[in-house]
């Protein structure tokens, strides 16, 4: 009994940092509508500029300063980031601005490793705290009664700060209504700086304080940040109370589930938040959204390809079929590696594009599709073939499972629970290493002796994938897909025809996904192996980069973009060792450059033009 | 016939009754204004015949069957037509397009998805446009719609189910006066030569006055009067709850 | 005659030559207003002649504009809103956009700005005589508040700018017809206080009521301007734009 108390206190004590993270994206959503992908990045750095000072400070005096001057510092870093690079994306697309935090997230990654160094870091014990106080008899860590103590107390001081200055009221108000709160003479820019700032502080603030409780690692941010979208989902986005009792939550649950699943804590929390998404969609605390009113696309009605066009197609799949007349073995396992991302590409192309569901963790059903073929070759004995339907049929189930909870959310939500899904599906590949191969992998899965040369798999690629990115174009301009797009165009009018949008969206969501899994398992025979990168957060951003250099209103842009993104990675990959940084500059660039998307740069040339 | 008969509708979210105790019909053929102060309950009482809210008490039958418990795609498939207050259509598609999804959604062929969407019920679309007056834009891209014709519009995708019952909530807004009452002419022809019984509300009296054949004015969530345009007009408590001093529409109506 | 004597006849708002754009879609064409101090004008015109985004190009939240915007004789284009919101310019938008969470009075402070000199400053007190309803109702949430209560606090909440001319973006849309004369009273009283005031209509009767002058827009432009008893003088033009 004494030994659960301990164990609950425990999951107070982790909830702290969980709390002040997830409370400043809250806080951030809330004024600026930016869902701050790099947040785990600012709380990482938080715990790397802490021990770098704790490191050089001595004394208590130096510890705790050195814990505040981090959140500090971090907090300036954000300020001019947001300053610099923010202020030039808030009337982007949310895709957009999830894409350059996104960026923002892997640059630190390296920048951390270059500063810092590989190795995990362990930082000095507090001042006062080093000890173990008794608790029923038990020793519990006296930091972590400390830590207990904090999270309640930034609470009160944040409900202090939006309740009792006119700061708060200010913030209140553009949480509700942004450009209201500057037609009635506010300076907006200062407003959002300062709310930034604030978020950074609490998230770097929460990394500092983990300085005497864990090591800190390169992984620290994408650890937090699925912790803190799942916080938030529960919470409700935006509610500051509400993620105080979500953190609390899921740490406890991640505290328990240890006990209960040791192998697979993260199962837990997934059920819960399962439970309260069914319950509540908009989270325990959060408000229920209107539905939103229907919004012009500026790119012209969608029409199937017309005569020339549709030779012109026929033209090159000719054309790329005799290409292993003329080249190597390598370019051919090249070129097989493009058409797969191609059908990758495509299906999320297909959600974002026809459906207006912008999925922030397609690579989970990529990475189903790969380990569906692999287990079913390693623990089933599976022929290729075979296997070839075992992936997809894997990526199909985990697509109604998740997609089933996934469409009864919309927008920056939506988003936010694909990548938490995605994250999961990657925790029990890295995890279950009886059946996944856990870090190791699978490996020694080959293309069966019919197509073992690269040019034969080619072919088979081909094969599969051009009638597969076919059928999607079929679906797009079906009644199911005008179906699709009429969900997204206008709620209220496709709820007045009768229309229901979740299973609508289900149904797409479930085709998107077996068509990623069609393209993972395709991976695993070109590579001969499976990783859990396969169902990366990593792989699920390069997705959307394809998609978005390709043309989000366009019907087949991903397939353009898959081209261009894979071959300028495999390219940069072999030309840098910090692959990271360049292509998370490459992101913020593209995103500054083209804060409407490619296609609202073209049109607003177009509009110069009309101009007399 | 009666197409819509609600009997003591009774609705509140918690606090105060915001709809209490409403009774009315509507009959085939029949334009019924619905007008009242804003908060008296006109939307609420709206949503819930729609299906959009779930009632507190009461009876509403729609064609004869109780709606209770059924949600707003089922209610539609009754045979009930909507138009918004800002019209809500399909902006990435083309005009024709927009009635098309209805007549898939009302034909059932939501599944189909290996044929293209062009081949099916392009003739009804058409007509139903035609009907409205807008078949010479039926290629047009909706979002180059002027604001009068995405109404009709509107209209053509709420008639596209055959409805016998259309809720228009606030048809006439956003419009030129001489358009407004082209619309509800328009509108009216409908309802008689189809037998369709029209529920609206507006504000715009002009508009209420001279299209409605009944009128009914809420008030808190009370029915306080029911009438002829001219017996409304003339109501002292109507007046004192909502016309005013009537400075505000037209003196007679023909 | 010297610049200093000539000022005084170009107080208020002077739009010229003003053209908006909305992605690729052009929406103003070479717009023009004025609006001398003391003035009512009214804009009338259907959904989408333009009355909003001439409101809302004014004011500086519209991304792409063209064109001369001076307000007391200093250009005020391309300045950011709550620049302009600053030099005395009030604007209450459609769909009246009150904070849904906040209570009526914090509604009311986020409004606040500095007195202006030649104009008596509002504080609540002085509003909640102009506005009797929103006294009784200063601790309640916005979003308790029915349709009417609502639109008078956006203008109340406006009028704590101290603004010395308002753009009202059709303040009548949606209300009851009672309501409706409460506030042409109240623009009438705002009127007095030395007010300017540019309101969007689609309501003739109430138009009728409250303007001076009339600006009629469609697709884009003025097609006519004049008084208000020239414009009744004339139903051809009513006929011409304000219909099919």
């Amino acid at each position: 009994m004494n030994f659960y108390l301990v164990q609950f206190l425990a999951g107070l004590a982790s909830a702290a940092s969980l709390f002040l993270v997830s409370s400043g994206l809250s806080i951030i959503f809330g004024v600026t509508r930016i869902v701050n992908f790099a947040h785990g990045a600012f709380y990482m750095l938080g715990a790397y500029v802490a021990y770098s000072l704790t490191e050089r400070l001595s004394g208590a005096l130096g510890f705790w300063g050195g814990i505040v001057v981090a959140a500090l510092v971090v907090a300036l870093v954000g300020a001019l980031l947001e300053m610099l690079l923010l202020r030039r994306i808030y009337r982007a697309p949310e895709l957009f601005q999830l894409l350059a935090t996104f960026g923002l997230t892997l640059a630190a990654e390296d920048l951390s490793l270059l500063i810092w160094g590989p190795e995990d870091l362990l930082g000095r014990r507090a001042p006062g705290f080093r000890g173990a106080v008794d608790v029923m008899g038990l020793p519990f860590p006296s930091y972590d009664l400390f830590l207990i103590g904090i999270g309640p107390l930034v609470l009160l001081l944040l409900f202090l700060l939006f309740r009792r200055t006119r700061w708060g009221v200010l913030v209140r108000a553009a949480t509700q209504d942004r450009e209201m709160v500057a037609a009635l003479g506010v300076n907006q820019k200062w407003l959002f700086t300062s709310v930034f700032t604030l978020g950074v502080f609490l998230a770097a603030l929460g990394g500092a304080l983990q300085l005497p409780r864990e090591a800190v690692t390169h992984q620290m941010d994408l650890r937090i940040i699925t912790e803190v979208f799942v916080v938030v989902v529960i919470g409700g986005l935006g509610n500051v109370v509400g993620a105080f009792l979500a953190a609390i939550l899921v740490s406890e649950l991640n505290a328990f589930g240890i006990l209960i699943f040791p192998k697979i804590s993260l199962i837990l929390v997934f059920l819960v938040m399962a439970l309260v998404l069914v319950i509540r969609p908009m989270g325990l605390l959060g408000k229920a959204e209107g539905p939103t009113r229907a919004h012009a696309s500026a790119a012209a009605p969608w029409r199937p390809l017309d005569g020339s066009v549709r030779l012109l197609v026929m033209a090159a799949v000719i054309l790329a079929a005799l290409l292993p007349f003329a080249a190597g073995d390598y370019a051919l396992s090249v070129a097989s590696e493009l058409l797969i991302f191609m059908l990758y590409a495509a299906s999320l192309h297909f959600l974002i594009s026809t459906g207006g569901l912008v999925s922030f963790g397609h690579a989970a059903y990529f990475g189903l599709g790969s380990y569906g073929a692999a287990i079913a070759v390693k623990s089933f004995g599976a022929p290729m073939l075979a296997a070839l339907i075992a992936g997809p049929l894997l990526g199909c189930l985990g697509a109604l499972l998740f997609g089933w909870f996934c469409v009864r959310l919309s927008g920056v939500y939506f988003a936010m629970l694909t990548l938490a899904f995605a994250q999961i599906a990657w925790s029990v590949a890295f995890q279950w290493n009886a059946v996944t191969g856990g870090d190791n992998g699978l490996l020694g899965l080959w293309p069966a002796a019919f197509v073992a040369t690269p040019a034969r798999f080619y072919w088979l690629t081909l094969a599969l994938v051009v009638p597969a990115i076919a059928v999607l174009r079929l679906i797009v301009f079906s009644p199911f897909g005008y179906a699709f797009r009429a969900v997204r165009d206008s709620q209220l009018r496709s709820a007045a025809i009768g229309l229901d949008r979740q299973p609508i969206q289900w149904a797409s969501f479930v085709v998107a996904g077996t068509f990623a899994a069609l393209a993972g398992a395709l991976y695993t025979f070109s590579k001969g192996s499976v990783f859990p990168d396969n169902l990366g957060i990593p792989l699920s951003v390069d997705g959307l980069v394809m998609v978005l250099l390709g043309g989000i209103e366009t019907v087949s842009g991903g397939i353009v973009g898959a081209l261009v993104f894979k071959a300028l990675s495999i390219w940069l990959t072999s030309q840098t060792d910090y692959s990271k940084l360049a292509l998370g500059a490459l992101i913020v660039a593209l995103v500054v450059a083209f804060p409407k998307g490619i296609v609202g740069a073209i049109e607003g040339l177009g509009g110069r033009k009309v101009r007399p | 016939m009666t197409v819509l008969s609600v009997k003591g509708l009774t609705k509140s979210f918690g606090g105060p009754k915001v709809v209490d105790n409403v009774s009315f019909a509507l009959e085939a053929g029949e334009m019924l204004a619905l007008i009242g102060p804003n908060g008296a309950g006109k939307s609420t009482c709206f949503n819930i015949i729609n299906g959009q809210l779930s009632r507190s008490a009461g009876e509403i039958r729609i064609l004869g069957v109780d709606t209770s418990g059924l949600d707003p795609s089922r209610i539609w498939r009754l045979g009930v037509g909507r138009t918004f207050q800002i019209t809500e259509t399909f902006l990435s598609m083309t005009v024709i397009e927009n009635v098309q999804m209805a007549l898939f959604s009302h034909h059932r062929l939501l599944t189909v998805w290996r044929k293209p969407a062009r081949h099916f019920h392009a003739r009804e679309a058409e007509a139903l446009l035609d009907l409205v007056g807008m078949a010479e834009f039926a290629g047009r891209p909706c979002r180059q719609l002027a604001y009068g014709d995405l109404k009709r519009l509107e209209l053509a995708i709420a008639l596209a189910n055959e409805p016998k019952l259309l809720l228009m909530d606030e048809p006439a807004a956003g419009m030129a006066p001489r358009e407004r009452g082209e619309l509800m002419s328009l509108a009216a022809r409908i309802a008689k030569t189809r037998a369709i019984g029209i529920l609206f509300t507006e504000h715009d009296m002009d508009v209420v006055f001279e299209h409605a054949d009944r009128i009914m004015v809420l008030n808190r969530g009370v029915l306080i009067f029911e009438g002829l345009p001219e017996a409304v007009r003339r109501s002292a408590e109507v007046q004192a709850v909502y016309l005013g001093a009537g400075t505000l529409y037209a003196e007679s109506h023909a | 005659m010297s610049a200093a004597f000539e000022s005084p006849a170009v107080l208020g708002l002077a739009v010229n030559k003003l053209n908006a754009w909305y992605g690729q879609a052009h929406i103003l064409f070479d717009m023009a207003i004025e609006v001398k101090p003391g003035e009512v004008v009214a804009l009338l015109g259907r959904n989408g002649a333009g009355k909003s985004t001439t409101f809302r190009s004014i004011m500086g939240l519209v991304p792409k504009v063209e064109g001369d915007i001076s307000f007391n004789n200093v250009s005020i284009a391309g300045l950011p809103t709550y620049e302009i919101v600053r030099r005395g310019l009030g604007y209450v938008p459609e769909d009246r956009r009150i904070f849904t969470d906040l209570t009526v009075e914090e509604n009311l402070s986020v409004g606040v700005q500095p007195p202006r000199p030649g104009l008596e400053p509002w504080t609540p007190e002085r509003l909640y005589d102009v506005f009797p309803n929103l006294r009784e109702l200063r601790g309640r949430q916005g979003g308790r508040m029915s349709g009417g209560e609502q639109q008078m606090l956006t203008i109340a909440r406006t009028l704590m700018g101290n603004p010395s001319l308002v753009l009202l973006d059709e303040p009548s849309e949606g209300l009851a017809p009672k309501i409706v004369e409460q506030m042409a009273d109240i623009i009438l009283k705002m009127k007095a206080s030395g007010l300017s005031l540019v309101i969007s209509e689609q309501n003739l009767h109430f138009a009728r009521l409250i303007s001076d002058r009339v600006a009629v827009i469609e697709k884009g432009a003025v097609r006519y301007a004049g008084t208000m008893a020239d414009f009744q003088a004339r139903p051809d033009i009513r006929d011409a734009f304000l219909a099919v």
